[in-house]
């Protein structure tokens, strides 16, 4: 397995031991408000997986990733991570996340190697005064990100794209196995998309657990390897290509997305009975071609299979 | 230059303002450390507050014999948490539960006040009474602010982090809650220290003036804080000397400075200021 690999090489990450698994049993999450945000929600993701977490604004999404954080306790059920309790995991450092653009204060002053270096912190000690070793993982993390020309630079001066990068490098110098992403892809040029796919597979290939939550259907088939689908409970869980089906997407988004279909003579002059179906959730749209069973695969963009 | 020199050396003679200018200098570093964190957690209203809680503290620590400022320590603490349970248990919002909680406790201050017969002038817990320092309140006030400010600067750190990302900071397993209670714990510190000498009303403008200045001065964090320290030290030495020329109440000086440095920087900031912005 990958894993073994990756602990040959990086024996000095003292999370690169553990193996990297994600385990939601029953989990149920209420609000002082009485809104029960997620209900029973299980699943379980092993190392090496890209999962792509899927559903629409308001489907407990976000819900997930607290109670895997810690931010919220569930009513009942356990998040286990690394086959310990999450609040464990969390404390060794195991776990990575990375923000939404929009939660970032973008106005703080602080520098792109500071934010990197905060990475760390969970390595120093108390008073948090970087080592030898921790300003190399800095460095590191920024190169492999491409920014170290603007480690100087205020968060705020970044383009879109730089912004997710240096979030990307901050994961990096962390070196936690298992990564939470939120919403990567929004507000991203295409190339630091392609950059953003490009690392998580390398990631992937050293044995990582990704957890990303994204609007950005049509890449969920190109990288995402396994699909959790949402709606207040989890809908589906498990590979791509059985689980990210029309049908399944049509239970989750029910209505809410723009969808639209063609077939017959829209589309075909002769007696092909294939149509195709587009469901989009504001982003890059999914593409279903096939026959009227509705559980064909998504197409995929192979282009961007092969780089990896 | 004669005149500069009298300028200062003439108020110096004194003892009592002697005092009141080191009073001055601690009082304007802690404060200053501290009002960064607070303008960039949005905390403003926290530190006004906190401050106008702890008039019942004061009352109640002297009817009981107890030193004030443990009295006020209580009472401020006693006003943020109680802001953060009511927040939690209801649907309105902390800003809103805050004026609510801090306003009452105030009020319940002023009511005690009256009613129980002190030794204490309330326009001094008001508005401070720089001028009658004394030796005994300098030490008390230079260990408090002492002790504070080395705190601050020693988590510094994990404290930025509390205000910038703290999802990252429980991602990387540090005590959420317990960072937010430190910050808390030195706020009402450092509000204690400033009493004697700024009163419970503006000891808010020290805690916020240093900080947003320093804001619009800087994009780097650490020189965000050398530039509250020596604005804050600097407003309040200057403040101090002006009122004994000017005859005036020490603190209001020293706020009105604080004030008038931060019209200057919000007008003239290199690359923040209005002007700066509308050249850009």
């Amino acid at each position: 397995m990958s894993l073994v690999a990756a602990k040959g090489r990086r024996t000095h990450v003292a999370s690169a031991d553990v193996a990297a698994t994600l385990s939601v049993r029953d989990v149920t999450v209420a609000y002082s408000n009485g809104v029960v945000a997620l209900r029973d929600a299980s699943f379980d993701l092993g190392p090496g997986t890209i999962c792509g977490l899927v559903g629409v604004n308001g489907s407990g999404k976000s819900t997930l990733f607290k109670a895997i954080m810690g931010f919220v306790d569930p009513r009942h059920g356990e998040v286990r991570i690394a086959s310990l309790p999450a609040a464990e995991a969390l404390k060794r450092g195991y776990v990575v996340y990375v923000p939404q653009s929009e939660e970032v204060d973008w106005n703080f002053p602080v520098l792109v190697e500071d934010v990197v270096m905060m990475g760390r912190y969970g390595h120093m000690n108390f008073l948090r005064i970087p080592s030898v070793e921790d300003k190399r993982k800095v460095d590191e993390a920024l190169e492999r990100l491409d920014m170290s020309g603007y480690r100087h630079c205020q968060i705020g001066e970044l383009s879109g794209g730089q912004k997710k990068r240096v979030f990307l490098a901050r994961a990096l110098a962390q070196e936690g196995r298992i990564i939470l992403l939120d919403e990567p892809f929004t507000g991203v040029d295409v190339k630091t998309e392609v950059a953003i796919v490009d690392l998580l597979r390398q990631l992937r290939e050293n044995g990582h657990l990704m957890l990303v939550s994204t609007h950005n259907l049509g890449s969920v088939p190109d990288f995402c390897d396994h699909v959790v689908l949402l709606n207040r409970v989890v809908l589906a869980a498990g590979p791509t290509a059985r689980t990210f089906t029309q049908k399944n997407l049509e239970r989750a988004f029910g209505g809410v997305l723009r969808h639209f279909r063609l077939e017959g003579g829209e589309l075909h002059a002769d007696e092909d009975r294939r149509r195709v179906t587009v469901l989009s959730d504001d982003e890059r749209p999914v593409v279903f071609y096939g026959d009227e069973r509705g559980d064909e695969e998504p197409l995929r963009r192979k282009n961007h299979e092969d780089e990896s | 230059m004669m005149d500069v020199w009298d300028f200062v050396a003439v108020p110096l003679s004194y003892g009592f303002m002697q005092r009141a200018l080191i009073a001055s200098i601690f009082i304007g570093a802690v404060c200053s450390v501290l009002s960064c964190y607070l303008v960039l957690k949005g905390w403003a209203l926290m530190g006004d507050a906190v401050s106008h809680a702890v008039l019942p503290g004061i009352v109640i620590a002297f009817v009981l014999g107890l030193p004030l400022a443990v009295g006020a320590f209580a009472a401020g603490l006693f006003c943020a948490l109680m802001t953060g349970y009511l927040k939690d248990n209801s649907r309105v919002k902390e800003d809103t539960v805050m004026g609510i909680v801090f306003s009452g406790m105030f009020g319940f201050g002023l009511v005690l006040f009256t009613k129980v017969d002190t030794d204490q002038h309330l326009n001094h817990i008001l508005f401070g009474n720089m001028l009658g320092i004394t030796a005994r309140d300098l030490v008390e006030i230079g260990i408090v602010s002492g002790g504070t400010l080395l705190a601050v600067l020693a988590e510094r750190r994990d404290l930025l982090l509390y205000c910038f990302d703290p999802q990252h900071a429980r991602a990387i397993g540090l005590p959420l809650k317990v960072i937010h209670y430190s910050l808390l714990v030195l706020l009402a510190l450092t509000i204690v220290a400033s009493l004697k000498a700024v009163g419970i009303i503006l000891v808010v403008a020290m805690l916020v003036a240093p900080g947003a200045i320093a804001y619009l001065l800087t994009d780097r964090f650490e020189r965000m804080l050398v530039i509250a320290a020596v604005v804050a030290i600097g407003s309040s030495a200057v403040g101090t000397i002006v009122s004994f020329h000017v005859d005036g109440a020490t603190g209001p000086c020293i706020v009105l400075i604080q004030a008038f440095v931060f019209l200057l920087t919000f007008f003239f900031a290199p690359r923040r200021g209005v002007f700066a912005l509308r050249r850009a």
